[in-house]
């Protein structure tokens, strides 16, 4: 049911942001305690790969940067 | 072009009375307007230091007309301060974080430390409510803090325990704003407010700032009496209680005298301010129209934001009364003369084109007919000067006609228009078509674009916009036309096709293999362009016949090669193929009908295979001469015969009359015993379900299987001589069931999929037994529409009709404010060049757009790339 979720390596983000010529500003965002990020153990600060099956493209990859969620 | 600017901050502060008193030009005391030479009364309302609205008298502050002058604003001093409605929840909020003595935050240091982080390490966290304990002391006084009760709009009280009763004192509001003076700065900034620009006490006014004239002109009536705006009306209210207050205070009068003229002044400024509030009955005009004031200027669907910033009226656009036209291609719309004459185009003199536009301007501004070249109605000179052409002028003006003038020409035949449709829910609810200008007072348009419009012709208005730049005619063209928007990206397929008679006139064309004589295969292929006939299919008796498919294939591009079933097919177990008795298994092969009939799955809107073939192999320009082409040809087909349909086309034979009474009694006798079954206990129940939910079941299955039987007894007799009969077999229009209901029985009607129940006393109407389950007592409708209802089936049809009715109109109401928010989520949304799909600031919102970068009007239903159709098309026939 959870697609998959990887801590990405710094070499691999670095790629990452100049593919898409952004910062790490420009990424969506991922609480640090989703569920999710608590069971690969990561920190603020990391980037997240997604791997989902897609309904258009069978195999989608997308990437999230995790945050603190602010209170409330 | 200035580069766009990254806004870095946003500050949200409240105007300090020192501030209103500074930007104030003229204090106000006097509540009078004008006096009785209508001139205004210095320190009045419409003092000529606000500003002016009179043409001719010159503002006192600016010295500038009427037209220049921004207006300026003045100000009343309140006698005591009240409460800005629009801050009593943040006067509520201070009140119960801060101590009623010392005015200083709840909280010792260390409690704050706790939400707000240290100096160092801030959590961007701010203070809350929710944070302090009800009732406690205060951790720097000691004092014992009381409950604080805010009562709408604007009443505030302390309520103490005395003796075990409840006792509530009452605060002014100079107490609050004595409280508020005192909480100190760095309080505030753990509560989120910076007290720089907003400190507390500035939502008690003590003074008001009058807005200039200019926001609030008066207008003269017809019989020369001014009437003020509404916003005058309520300042005039307003000094008038301030002054009557102001009074009494000076004479002393009783407290309580004090406190009602405070509350009434506290009223006044409140509904001045906002005039909507809960708890506070709105303030109205003499003749009982609630007064539209501060808030109410701004707020809503007519209010500033949403009615004068978002939406504006617009010059070079015309609105009328919608209807069809079949002569019209597709990419046309018909525009009346009158609206023609009044529609222009400017038009930059050169030398190329200098002649030209003199004649233009000869002919002037008036059109007599549709064969008369267009003229035009202004000449605008070098200097932005605009002259309007007229009777007298037109020859004097072409004389001064030079290069660098502009003309601005009546628009003409083949000129691009923009032409839209509301509710614009999608893209193409706006579409770029070419005029043709018609007689009459509508404007036309081909059926077949009517349904990206939602358009029919009961009445429907439709909005024409001219562009006015070159860039906004080539957009238009490039962009927006009609051409351009056959696909939708809603689905992939074709949106624009034939409709009803398009599809029920090349049904009839096309059904089974007819033959006509040279004269019908020219009769209908007439306005084609076709310029030779093929070959003809067979000789009989000398003379030359073609068959119906063939004159078909004459519209259709020559290296078409597909097959699919059409609409009429009814997926039999074992398909027939080309041997098919209802002719609904097409084969085009190299452009040629081989077999199959022609209809909704072929050339419908939505639909439209053919359509659709032909936009990915030859493009949406050859699809639209297709679209053309076909419909033409269709009411050419459809004339052939007429089509009409009358009472009379529901009779049935006597037998079938016997037959479906004998089906409708039958299953009243059988509901009638199943109900008996149930009631003697013996009825088994469904696994999880009571045997009054079995019960109902079996009824519902039981009546509805006897409609349909009646509709098979009546289908058997009405067949494709009948009209209703070919509507619904080619899709054009209708059903099977509604012909079953016309001419059979209409059947149980239903509200939320179950009988209708509804009722007092066990029984749905007086007419029925207490307890009757029969069928006739829940709405089961025996009689057709044609034989005519008896009164309770008629009731029972209101009610089945009225869910009907109810359900629209909230779905329709739902979903449309489900779109507003979702439109304003991603409005600013776009595909960058790298494929991904960003916000304005560059964020990511997706990686690959759809995740499969497919833009979904080019793909095939949803798909990327159509297998089926390449396939078939290449091997000619079915995979």
């Amino acid at each position: 049911m959870v697609p998959d979720h990887q801590i990405m390596s710094e070499e691999e983000v670095q790629q990452l942001y100049s593919l898409y010529n952004i910062t790490s500003e420009q990424l969506p965002k991922i609480y640090h305690d989703d569920p999710a990020v608590k069971v690969i153990g990561a920190k603020v600060g990391d980037v997240i790969r997604i791997v989902r099956t897609s309904h258009t493209a069978g195999r989608a990859e997308s990437y999230r940067l995790v945050i603190k969620r602010p209170k409330k | 072009m200035p580069s766009p600017k990254r806004i870095g901050k946003i500050e949200f502060g409240l105007l300090s009375p020192k501030e209103i008193r500074t930007m104030s030009v003229r204090k106000i005391i006097w509540a009078d307007t004008y006096d009785d030479d209508g001139f205004p009364y210095p320190q009045g309302l419409m003092d000529l230091n606000l500003g002016v609205i009179d043409p001719g008298l010159r503002c006192k502050t600016c010295d500038q007309k009427a037209s220049e002058c921004p207006g300026h604003f003045g100000h009343i001093e309140l006698a005591k301060p009240v409460i800005h409605v629009g801050y009593t929840r943040l006067i509520r909020k201070l009140l119960r974080v801060t101590c009623r003595s010392c005015s200083r935050l709840l909280l010792s240091p260390e409690e704050i430390e706790k939400v707000v982080g240290t100096e160092d390490d801030l959590t961007g966290d701010v203070l809350s409510e929710k944070d302090i304990k009800k009732e406690r002391l205060c951790p720097h006084c000691g004092e014992q803090q009381l409950k604080i009760n805010f009562e709408k709009p604007t009443t505030f009280s302390e309520i103490f325990v005395d003796d075990g009763r409840k006792i509530e004192h009452k605060l002014t509001p100079a107490d609050i704003r004595a409280r508020m003076e005192k909480i100190p700065d760095e309080d505030l900034r753990h509560l989120g407010i910076n007290p720089d620009v907003a400190r507390p006490e500035w939502t008690i006014l003590t003074v008001l700032p009058v807005p200039p004239v200019t926001m609030r002109p008066s207008i003269i009536l017809e019989n020369g009496q001014r009437s003020e705006d509404d916003l005058t009306h309520k300042l005039v209210d307003i000094i008038r209680i301030n002054q009557r207050f102001k009074e009494n205070q000076d004479a002393g009068a009783p407290q309580l005298i004090i406190e009602d003229l405070w509350e009434l002044l506290q009223y006044h400024v409140t509904t001045y301010l906002d005039n909507e509030v809960a708890g506070c009955p709105p303030a109205r005009h003499r003749s009982g129209r609630p007064l539209k004031t501060l808030s109410q200027r701004l707020k809503g669907k007519d209010g500033r934001f949403r009615g004068s910033l978002s939406g504006k009226r617009v010059n070079f656009s015309a609105r009328t009364v919608i209807s069809p036209d079949p002569n019209l291609s597709v990419i046309e719309v018909g525009i009346p003369l009158a609206v023609a004459n009044e529609m222009t185009i400017p038009v930059q003199a050169n030398p190329f084109n200098i002649e030209e536009l003199r004649q233009m301007v000869r002919y002037g501004p008036h059109r007599a007919s549709l064969s008369a070249p267009c003229g035009a109605n202004y000449v605008i000179r070098p200097d932005k000067r605009r002259l309007r052409l007229a009777e007298g002028n037109l020859e004097n003006v072409a004389e001064m006609l030079e290069p660098g003038w502009t003309v601005e020409r009546q628009i003409r035949d083949g000129d691009i228009v923009l032409f839209n449709r509301q509710p614009s829910l999608h893209r193409m609810s706006i579409m770029a078509h070419r005029v043709k200008v018609m007689d009459g007072r509508t404007f036309r348009l081909n059926p077949a674009v009517c349904p990206p419009y939602n358009a029919d012709f009961d009445g429907d208005e439709m909005n024409l916009h001219i562009p006015q730049t070159e860039e906004a005619r080539a957009e238009a063209a490039i962009l927006v036309a009609v051409e351009e928007n056959i696909l939708s990206p809603r689905f992939g397929g074709p949106i624009i096709g034939g409709i009803h008679d398009h599809v029920s006139g090349i049904f009839m064309l096309t059904n089974q293999l007819k033959w006509h004589s040279k004269e019908e295969a020219l009769y209908l292929l007439k306005n084609i362009g076709v310029e030779h006939l093929p070959a003809p299919g067979k000789n009989e008796g000398g003379r030359p016949l073609w068959s119906n498919k063939q004159i078909f294939s004459t519209v259709l591009p020559k290296e078409l090669n597909m097959v699919f079933r059409a609409s009429s097919c009814q997926n039999c177990e074992t398909c027939r193929r080309e041997l098919c008795e209802r002719d609904a298994y097409v084969r085009i092969i190299d452009g040629i009908l081989e077999s199959g009939t022609i209809d909704k799955k072929a050339i419908g809107a939505f639909d439209g295979q053919i359509v659709n073939r032909i936009i990915r192999q030859y493009g949406m320009k050859r699809a639209a001469e297709f679209i053309d082409a076909i419909t033409h040809l269709s009411i050419r087909a459809i004339m052939m015969n007429g089509f009409s349909f009358g009472i009379d086309d529901e009779d049935l034979s006597k037998t079938e009359y016997g037959q479906i009474e004998e089906v409708l009694s039958n299953a009243v006798n059988d509901v009638q015993r199943r109900i008996k079954i149930y009631e003697d206990g013996q009825l088994e129940a469904m696994p999880g379900r009571t045997p009054e939910e079995t019960l109902e079941m079996q009824i519902m299955q039981v009546l509805g299987k006897a409609r349909d039987r009646t509709g098979e007894i009546a289908g058997r007799h009405l067949g494709l001589g009948n009209s209703a009969v070919v509507m619904a077999v080619s899709g054009a229009r209708g059903s099977m069931l509604n012909l079953t209901q016309m001419a059979g029985c209409v059947g149980q009607q239903s509200v939320r999929g179950e009988r209708i129940m509804r009722g007092y006393d066990d029984r749905t109407l007086p007419h029925f037994r207490k307890g009757d389950r029969g069928s006739d007592a829940h709405g089961f409708i025996t009689h057709s529409y044609k034989s005519g209802l008896n009164p309770t089936e008629f009731f029972f049809h209101a009610i089945g009709g009225r869910e009907g009715l109810v359900d629209t109109a909230v779905r329709t109401s739902q979903s449309g404010y489900l779109q507003r928010r979702m439109i304003n989520a991603l409005q600013d949304l776009k595909v960058a060049y790298d494929g991904t799909v960003r916000t304005t600031g560059g964020r990511i919102i997706q990686f690959c757009y759809g995740e499969d970068g497919t833009d979904p009007m080019k793909s095939s239903f949803g798909d990327p790339v159509d297998v089926k159709g390449i396939v078939e098309s290449i091997l000619k026939e079915e995979v």
